[in-house]
């Protein structure tokens, strides 16, 4: 059968890919926005699999909050997003210095 | 009687408020009737205590806490008891006289008022000093006086000299003050106790502790630093230079305060703390010391002096150098007799000297006087008493203390004693002199003012002379009547502690007792000693020098210009205080001023601090660009650092 | 090799494969759909581990209503797509070196032997009567019933943040309050106004 290792496994290389993808996509932020979504999927295996292997439902619980609080994140951040590009005509994140101040 | 004891400073505090804040509602007048109202009632209220107190009824207690701090209470309180008694008799008698004095001197002075309320402030100052019964209430009114003190020297505030004269004395006073307050600190420290009973009590136990682990006996270095307060109140050398300067003063306040009473504060002081310094040696023989240079340096100045009222002065210095000395002997009771005589001949010198000045119109200077006497019969007549009284004239109230001191002196097995005993004896020489000087050139010989300030001079109104009749007669009879009881009498009773092995008075006490008047056997005593006789030398030859050869005197000061030009210069004290202390301290100011103000707190500490963030923050900078994606760089780093480290360790 | 088996490593390759695309690919459509093939595969992992309730969840809500806010979002935004692709590589040596580096690290950590079969043995299947819906049901309604609540709230705020952001208000639209329009009183739209009459003088 398989082992927990490989669902671990599996959730470090997932967050490890959409770190790699933050670093390169500097230039879109609707794709740095899907890179932290693939982040929470990555948490989230972690959870469920653990929830299995010790027989806690807890942990499900637990994704089910991520969930949400994560699709509530997504949809902020795409207003701002597009709040965004109405007032700069451009989601650069290279534009988007104002907080050097 | 506690409602007495409050009523008697607090009754010259009222007068003082109401004629200093509302001294404009009450008009000249009014102010001067306030003041010497509240005078009058503490003097009569002192005597009542006066003679209750010889009766026995002693008083020691608190009248009001005003704070606890470490376990320590602040307290104000009374302790009257013989010394305390006499103290408040003398200073409001001769505050009294002085109110009423004043009121013919300041007649015409815009600042009639104000006047009023300061000698009344200083009265109430002086009287908590003395009424104390423990170290604070004493250092508040110790402090009070000079504050009083200061007002008054700068009274005449739009003249320059007045403003440097009160300065200087009140700068001096702060090196005295200093001293004092750290003597208190160290009684504190080792006492416990800011109550003189409880002080005193411990004192015969702590006379041995020592300092840390030196050698040095803790009573040694209260002792001296008390007495470092009382040089600087009482005006010893080195700290006597205030004095002959304030007299830039109005001269009631001359009287009152620069002869009479706060210069005598530092006497009292050290009597009053008889039960501490009877334990140092080290500082009894300091205070014999001391009060020799002074009593005998300070007449050689007033030797020379032309201005009227310097001359007294010095010879102030110069009896409080004899004070002094008395103390150092032990001869506590002899300080203080002598304390209170002195307060009513110099009172009265002082005052007779203010009659001379207004006469002139304000002239001070002696070499434009003479010839006074048949103008000014009453001052001529009073000045002469207090002359005598002053030099020590068998049978004056001078004679008696200044007698009982020198043969204190002569008595007193500490080692300095042989070194005061001749300075002391020496001064009787040189105070007959210039006494007489002054008396000489001031009502005698051919009037050396112009023909128009003769014609108008003439005697002074009746409230200058009243005051002057009547301290010259306690100038008179205060010898005769309380030598007896005072010196060797238990006159003071527990008030003034001294050691059997110390006890001088005791001694000469012994040698009178051949029954009958101890008052008359000092005088027939002291009309064989030394002192006498130098005193008559001095006045005969003060006689020959200014009536019969008038050149004389210009004469032997061309020919000893150089001791004549010290003497003028005041032995350079001044100088040398401007020289390395005025200007050392501008010095050490300015360093402080260039190096630590300007160097290190401003350029180092304040500048640096705000130069150092803004390098600082001006590296960091670099890093904040403001991209989010930097920000998630350093997140996803610093993560990873963290998994690193949790792995390696 | 069982058939969860097989399930298990062809969705993990598949889902690996689309998050690769999602994080390199140029095209935000595409990446947006390689998500949706990706979060797919998740849910099917999911599957494997017995969270029905979940993966449904999963598909229904990120593949049915997230994914296609970003696919919209993405279409309805004129993005410079030749732009975006200026500097892509730039912080590639360094992002993979740390990335590489990390599940290097974890696989250190997972197989250090404290994740081992033997500590973690998978547990037997539950019985067929078992509904992994209800159960979370019962711990969400019963023991999470605030953070549940909170949850709720969490949602409530970002649609209102949502909207609230992105509305606005066009200066050139013809535009009535309907609250204006209810309350209108008679005074607002009629205003009677005096004239006195004039009359024809007839001239003389």
């Amino acid at each position: 059968m398989i082992p927990l290792t490989h669902y671990l496994i599996l959730g470090a290389i997932l967050f490890s890919i959409s770190m790699v993808g933050i670093f390169l996509n500097r230039k879109n932020v609707v794709i740095l926005l899907m890179a932290i979504e693939l982040l929470l999927l990555a948490v989230n295996v972690n959870f469920v699999a653990f929830s299995h292997y010790l027989q806690d439902t807890a942990g499900q619980v637990f994704v089910f909050f991520i969930l949400t609080v994560a699709a509530a994140e997504s949809a902020i951040g795409l207003a701002i997003l597009i709040v965004l590009f109405r007032n700069r005509r451009s989601i650069n994140v290279e534009d988007l210095d104002a907080l050097k101040g | 009687m506690e409602t007495i004891y409050l009523a008697i400073p607090l009754s010259c505090l009222v007068g003082s408020i109401a004629a200093g804040l509302f001294g404009r509602f009450l008009g000249r007048v009014g102010a001067h009737r306030v003041t010497i109202a509240g005078v009058a009632i503490s003097f009569v209220l002192s005597t009542v205590v006066f003679v209750d107190v010889m009766r026995g009824n002693l008083f020691n207690g608190t009248v009001y806490t005003w704070a606890i701090s470490g376990g320590v209470p602040f307290e104000i309180g009374f302790l009257i008891d013989e010394l305390t008694a006499m103290m408040i008799v003398v200073v409001t008698f001769v505050s009294f006289m002085v109110h009423i004095y004043t009121i013919g001197y300041m007649q015409d002075d815009p600042g009639y008022q104000r006047f009023f309320s300061y000698i009344a402030l200083f009265t109430f100052a002086m009287l908590m000093l003395v009424m104390s019964n423990n170290f604070l209430q004493l250092f508040f009114g110790w402090e009070a006086v000079g504050l009083v003190s200061y007002l008054l020297i700068g009274f005449w505030y739009q003249r320059e000299s007045a403003i440097a004269a009160n300065l200087k004395a009140f700068l001096v006073n702060r090196v005295g003050d200093f001293g004092f307050l750290l003597g208190i600190a160290a009684i504190l420290y080792v006492f416990g106790s800011l109550d003189y009973a409880t002080v005193f009590e411990a004192a015969p136990g702590a006379a041995s502790a020592t300092v840390a682990d030196t050698e040095t006996l803790w009573i040694t270095v209260i002792c001296l630093l008390l007495f470092l307060g009382a040089m600087g109140k009482s005006a010893q050398v080195p700290l006597h230079v205030w004095l002959p300067d304030s007299m830039e003063g109005p001269t009631p306040i001359s009287a009152l305060i620069h002869a009479a009473t706060m210069v005598t504060a530092g006497i009292f002081m050290v009597a009053r703390m008889s039960p501490l310094f009877e334990f140092s040696d080290t500082a009894l023989n300091v205070v014999l010391v001391i009060g020799s240079l002074t009593a005998f340096f300070m007449a050689l100045i007033g030797l020379v002096q032309n201005d009227i009222k310097r001359v007294v002065a010095y010879s102030t210095l110069s009896q409080l150098g004899y004070m002094t000395v008395a103390l150092g002997a032990s001869a506590y009771a002899a300080g203080i007799f002598h304390l209170g005589t002195h307060a009513f001949f110099k009172a009265l010198l002082f005052l007779a000297a203010g009659s001379v000045i207004i006469a002139l119109h304000h002239q001070q200077d002696m070499r434009y006087m003479g010839g006074l006497k048949r103008v000014m019969p009453i001052t001529w007549v009073t000045a002469i008493i207090g002359t005598l009284a002053l030099i020590g004239f068998p049978g004056f109230s001078g004679f008696f203390s200044k007698d009982a001191i020198i043969e204190a002196v002569h008595y007193s097995e500490q080692p300095a004693a042989g070194f005061a005993y001749v300075a002391l004896t020496l001064g009787t020489l040189i105070t007959a002199f210039y006494s007489w000087r002054l008396i000489f050139l001031t009502f005698h010989g051919k009037p050396r003012m112009s023909e128009h300030d003769f014609e108008h001079a003439k005697e002074s109104p009746w409230v200058v002379t009243l005051p002057l009749i009547l301290l010259a007669i306690p100038s008179v009879v205060i010898g005769w009547m309380y030598v007896q009881p005072l010196l060797f009498g238990d006159f003071f009773g527990d008030s003034i502690k001294v050691l059997p092995e110390h006890d001088t008075l005791a001694k000469i006490g012994a040698h009178y007792d051949h029954g009958g008047s101890v008052a008359w056997q000092m005088l027939t005593h002291g009309l064989t000693a030394l002192p006498v006789i130098l005193t008559l030398v001095g006045t005969a030859l003060a006689y020959f020098m200014y009536i019969q050869r008038p050149d004389l005197p210009g004469k032997i000061a061309s020919t000893f210009s150089g001791l004549y030009r010290v003497l003028m210069n005041k032995y350079g004290f001044d100088e040398f205080n401007e020289f390395v202390f005025a200007r050392g301290a501008r010095k050490i100011g300015s360093f402080f001023w260039r190096k630590g103000d300007e160097s290190v707190i401003d350029g180092f500490m304040v500048n640096g601090t705000a130069r150092v963030v803004g390098w600082f923050s001006s590296v960091v900078r670099h890093i904040q660009t403001g991209y989010v994606y930097h920000y998630a760089f350093a997140m996803i780093i610093g993560l990873f650092v963290f998994m690193t480290w949790f792995l390696s360790s | 090799m069982t058939f969860i088996q097989f399930a298990f490593y062809f969705f993990a390759s598949v889902l690996i494969f689309a998050a690769t695309m999602v994080v390199t690919i140029r095209n935000p459509v595409k990446a947006a759909l390689f998500l949706v093939l990706a979060f797919f595969s998740a849910a099917c992992v999911w599957l494997t581990l017995e969270a029905e309730f979940l993966a449904i969840v999963l598909v229904l809500v990120y593949v049915g209503a997230v994914m296609v806010l970003f696919l919209f979002v993405v279409m309805m935004l004129d993005i410079n797509l030749t732009r975006l692709r200026e500097g892509f590589g730039e912080y590639l040596p360094i992002g993979g070196l740390i990335a590489i580096l990390m599940v290097l690290e974890l696989a250190i950590v997972l197989n250090s032997g404290g994740f081992s079969e033997e500590q973690f043995p998978r547990p037997e299947g539950h019985p067929e009567t078992y509904s992994n819906t209800k159960e979370l049901g019962r711990l969400l309604y019963t023991f999470y019933v605030y953070p549940f609540e909170l949850a709720a709230i969490i949602l409530l705020v970002a649609i209102i943040a949502a909207i609230s952001l992105t509305l606005r208000k066009r200066p050139d639209t013809k535009y009535l309050n309907p609250a204006d329009q209810v309350t209108v009183r008679k005074s607002d739209r009629l205003r009677v106004v005096k004239m006195p009459a004039e009359k024809n003088e007839p001239q003389p």
